[in-house]
């Protein structure tokens, strides 16, 4: 049965790539924020996941405001970089693991997450970046990865919730797949900044500390705030969070922070980094279809049991 | 129709998403090198090409990213814009805050004590 081991937040901040390329971890500048993966690099390398489910928000690589879906599910065996407009330097692609990207879209699709499915999608610095701070180096990353995208940036945006639950589905749905596989969700992005407008260089330490606080604690409390609300303590890309709620979601088990990092500024942004462990709950099966399942995992059946049961003809009432 | 108006942020909605697709579409199309030497070596035939309005082409020439956002550019978008012009995210909030780029830079590490 796939385990999740835990959650990762990550500022994923576009300079954050230029000052890897440069070595420039140890500046005075950078080494405040860069020290705060040491404690993550150890729990990385004693937990040994084998796969990252990344949730994430694309800033105009793969997806272009003409067609932007609120949520989307990669389903594909490789994830390539490309030039994004901005000097960052072009990343290594990232291996995907399309049988396990194909078992959450069954779920979320069964669990009424309308998803948009990808089997070609690249990948931009939100995702690139926290993966060469969580595992840097030389050489091929040593996880596949299953990226989720979330828009955060075409209003309406998906409530606090619906981040939350969509997470708690992706979560679902690997406890009831059948591989053995250890998992890690990663959520990308925040805490507070904003870019545009006169409130442009606008931080919110207080609120990202609660933000922090509560989400390892009790997300659910974070939901009580509407998006503009959201936007308005934390800066209209503080908004990122929503990738941190939706991977907090994914953490079915009994949850306990394990690491942060918090430091001010990267760039025009509060870069914050957290651990959140995972201790999975004694369970029989999580899965949310509502048919049979096969004994001890699923791998999907319960999606085609669930349509088999409902084209069964409604018993007729006496 | 904006229910909730937060001072000095806007934010972009379908309002903004109509009225600054043109822009946004060229602002995408940064994302190739080819491109962006295209527009460096004919800017307003460049702008005329995506079919910017007379509003958009102004703010374009004028690097004023305010304008640029009022016209319905995207902030992730515009970057790439910027980008050419050699200008960071600290530039652009300078500009848009009336600061300068030190003080600017100042106000984000006084946000973090």
């Amino acid at each position: 049965m796939a385990r999740i081991i835990g959650g990762i937040g990550t500022t994923h901040v576009p300079s954050i790539g230029k000052a890897i390329a440069d070595g420039k971890q140890n500046d005075p500048y950078w080494s405040p924020f860069f020290r705060g993966f040491d404690r993550v690099h150890q729990w990385l390398a004693r937990e040994k996941p084998d796969v990252a489910v990344v949730f994430y928000n694309d800033h105009g690589l793969n997806f272009f405001l003409d067609k932007l879906p609120t949520f989307a599910v990669g389903a594909a065996g490789e994830y390539r970089n490309e030039d994004e407009g901005w000097g960052i330097p072009v990343s290594k692609s990232a291996a995907g693991d399309p049988d396990l990207s194909w078992h959450l879209i069954n779920h979320l699709v069964g669990d009424g997450f309308d998803i948009t499915i990808c089997q070609d999608m690249l990948v931009d610095h939100a995702v690139t970046i926290p993966m060469a701070l969580m595992w840097p180096g030389e050489g091929a990353w040593p996880v596949r990865i299953v990226p989720i995208s979330i828009n955060t940036v075409q209003h309406p945006l998906p409530s606090l919730a619906r981040c939350l639950n969509l997470g708690r589905s992706v979560g679902r749905a690997l406890d009831a797949c059948d591989k053995d596989i250890k998992v890690v969700v990663v959520g990308t992005g925040g805490l507070s900044h904003q870019l545009d407008g006169e409130r442009a260089g606008f931080i919110n330490k207080e609120f990202d500390l609660l933000c922090m606080d509560e989400l390892a604690r009790n997300p659910d409390a974070l939901t009580r705030y509407t998006i503009p609300q959201f936007i308005e303590l934390a800066g209209a890309q503080g908004v990122e969070f929503l990738n941190w709620m939706a991977m907090r979601g994914a953490l079915t088990g009994t949850v306990s922070e394990a690491h942060r990092n918090y430091h001010i500024p990267i760039s025009n942004t509060a870069a914050a980094t957290m651990v959140l462990e995972n201790v999975p709950v004694a369970k029989a099966h999580a899965c949310t279809g509502k048919g049979a399942h096969g004994e001890g995992g699923c791998s999907g059946n319960c999606i085609k049991n669930t349509i088999a049961e409902a084209r069964k003809p409604e018993p007729v009432s006496s | 129709m904006r229910h909730h108006a937060i001072p000095g942020t806007p934010l972009f909605d379908g309002a903004a998403a109509q009225k600054g697709l043109p822009l946004n579409r060229m602002c995408f199309s940064f994302n190739s090198a080819a491109n962006r030497d295209a527009f460096r070596r004919d800017e307003a035939a460049y702008c005329r090409k995506f079919g910017l309005t007379p509003e958009q082409r102004e703010a374009v020439a004028e690097r004023d990213v305010r304008k640029l956002i009022a016209a319905g550019g995207n902030i992730y978008y515009l970057a790439k814009l910027a980008g050419i012009f050699g200008l960071g995210v600290q530039d652009i909030g300078a500009q848009q805050t009336g600061m300068s780029v030190d003080a600017f830079k100042a106000k984000l590490e006084a946000a973090g004590r």
